[in-house]
């Protein structure tokens, strides 16, 4: 069944979204947002060999746009440098969507901030 | 997992399909019997005489006198008027009005501008299950109070006020004011509380209403809320009460409200309103008995819990809340498998912000947003309470798997 509010894609990605859970042995753990608005997005991410981001995984708590926007940064960083992973932004995400509505643009932003902060978290363990 | 046959309505408060019963009435008043209410003519008077019957039915049912109903177009209208009207028509014997924290918005909204207007607003808090106490409202009465707003039955939550008590509390209070004026006698004047006015849109046709028993001096009422068309509600003024019109014009609806009629959709709404009053005892016996065996089965959920009260509440209304996840992706969940509810969690408001409502019966900001409103309705069968029922677990489970909090 369509959905009027959300894209075909976000509906997909919602319904069966990639990569969510928790990994082990995850070296970096990023968390954005807050309880209070009501979107929480936590990324997993193991960095391994050459600064590459092997595996990765999310657990979100938030609106349709949320879960969806989460689901399609994992798809995009997954295989990816670190390097190249900073270098996503949120309309990337969105363009994997398809299309956000306006109230839904800061959850495609919450996205990227809990890919950075999951990054922050693996280089800052790093260098201690 | 989609399921394109499938297709269950839960948000009857939000607006209901209109009866095919209604339809057929107001057929004609769209083609042959056109007439303007004003006109002298045949065209006209026929189309007044529609007009006049159906303000006898309307006020029947609320035990009212049909020259105290005024058709407007919508309940947000008739709330603007009913607290405007009453404030600008009375402000030189006071600016203070009596609301509650759990108005409808066009009630909280029309308030804050009257603020800004110079009136004095006082929003009174309600109990965890939502409920005013007339006490509260007999402490807030001052002497300037004009006007005591209090809505019959939240849209949200569904939980019904003591209207009686708080109407009488009103009457009560002797202030200083002339409920109906003798004109030329000589008697001194009877002097009582301020005006009490209900915000009764989800209330009407489900819960009997009598507005002498309850004491109440101004009612709002809509059609589409009850199987009538959109486009149609009501205000009930009671003989005497002190009110200015919103809209001038040509001296429509007692000169209340000027605009031209719109006959088809009051003549809807009348026979919505003789089609509820018939059924409403067998249908509320019949919503409560599904009503309660959804609370009683969602409730199984770990971690849910039901927003209002269990009894004093809307036969058709159940609003839960789910710990861990958020409501709007729930709605859009339950949507997909063909069942249509709401929330009043953030994400799901253009404003971005939890149900004023739910804030309101104490609820922090982060427990508002696993919130779901089910709403019943005429067309309500138990077997899609059934089918609900088996899917509602699935995906609070899946929801919940996503979610950091929901392990």
């Amino acid at each position: 069944m369509a959905n009027n509010i959300y894209s075909k894609k976000v509906i997909e990605h919602f319904q069966h979204p990639h990569n969510y859970g928790k990994i082990k042995n995850a070296n970096g753990i990023g968390e954005e947002g807050s309880l209070v608005c009501g979107d929480v997005m936590r990324l997993y991410i193991k960095v391994g060999k050459n600064e590459i981001i092997e595996d990765v995984s999310f657990e979100t708590m938030g609106c349709a746009a949320a879960i969806a926007s989460s689901s399609v940064m994992t798809d995009l960083i997954k295989g990816k440098t670190i390097k190249q992973a900073l270098k996503i932004n949120n309309k990337d995400v969105i363009k994997k969507l398809g299309y956000l509505p306006s109230v839904k643009i800061h959850c495609s932003l919450l996205a990227i901030d809990a890919l950075r902060a999951a990054i922050n978290d693996y280089l800052s363990k790093k260098t201690k | 997992m989609t399921r394109k046959s499938k297709k269950i309505y839960f948000d009857y408060a939000a607006t209901t399909p209109v009866d095919p019963r209604v339809i057929r009435i107001m057929l004609p008043y769209f083609g042959k019997k056109f007439g303007n209410t004003m006109s002298l003519h045949n065209f006209g008077q026929d189309a007044k005489i529609a007009l006049e019957k159906s303000r006898e039915i309307v006020a029947d049912l609320i035990g009212a006198k049909a020259n105290e109903i005024i058709f407007t177009s919508s309940a947000t209208e008739s709330n603007n008027l009913a607290l405007k009207g009453v404030a600008f028509a009375n402000k030189n014997k006071g600016k203070h009005i009596i609301i509650s924290q759990i108005e409808h918005p066009c009630i909280i909204e029309t308030a804050k501008w009257l603020e800004k207007q110079g009136f004095k607003i006082t929003r009174l808090p309600v109990d965890k299950y939502g409920l005013i106490s007339p006490l509260d409202v007999k402490k807030a009465i001052r002497k300037d109070t004009i006007l005591v707003s209090i809505i019959h039955a939240s849209n949200e939550i569904g939980t019904i006020q003591p209207i009686e008590k708080i109407g009488k509390i009103c009457r009560q209070k002797k202030v200083y004011f002339e409920r109906s004026e003798n004109q030329g006698s000589t008697e001194p004047k009877a002097r009582y509380g301020p005006y009490f006015h209900t915000d009764a849109v989800q209330s009407f046709s489900k819960i009997p209403i009598d507005v002498n028993k309850m004491n109440i001096d101004l009612l709002t009422a809509s059609s589409h809320k009850m199987y009538g068309p959109k486009g149609a509600a009501c205000l009930f003024i009671r003989e005497g009460v002190k009110i200015e019109p919103l809209l001038h014009g040509g001296g429509q609806e007692m000169g209340l409200r000027g605009s031209t009629v719109n006959v088809p959709a009051i003549v809807g709404f009348a026979r919505a309103c003789e089609i509820c009053e018939k059924e409403i005892e067998k249908e509320s016996r019949r919503l409560t008995k599904l009503r309660n065996k959804s609370i009683k089965n969602v409730l199984k959920i770990e971690n849910s819990y039901l927003n209002g009260h269990l009894t004093r509440r809307l036969p058709n209304n159940a609003n839960f809340r789910f710990s861990f996840i958020e409501g709007e992706s729930l709605v859009i969940q339950l949507d997909l498998l063909g069942i249509a509810a709401s929330t009043g969690s953030a994400c799901s408001s253009m404003k971005l912000e939890p149900s004023s409502v739910l804030l309101a019966i104490g609820l922090k900001p982060q427990e508002t947003h696993g919130s779901l409103r089910i709403s019943l309705g005429r067309w309500t069968k138990e077997k899609d309470i059934d089918y609900f029922l088996k899917v509602l677990p699935r995906i609070i489970k899946k929801l919940r798997e996503i979610s950091p909090y929901g392990k």
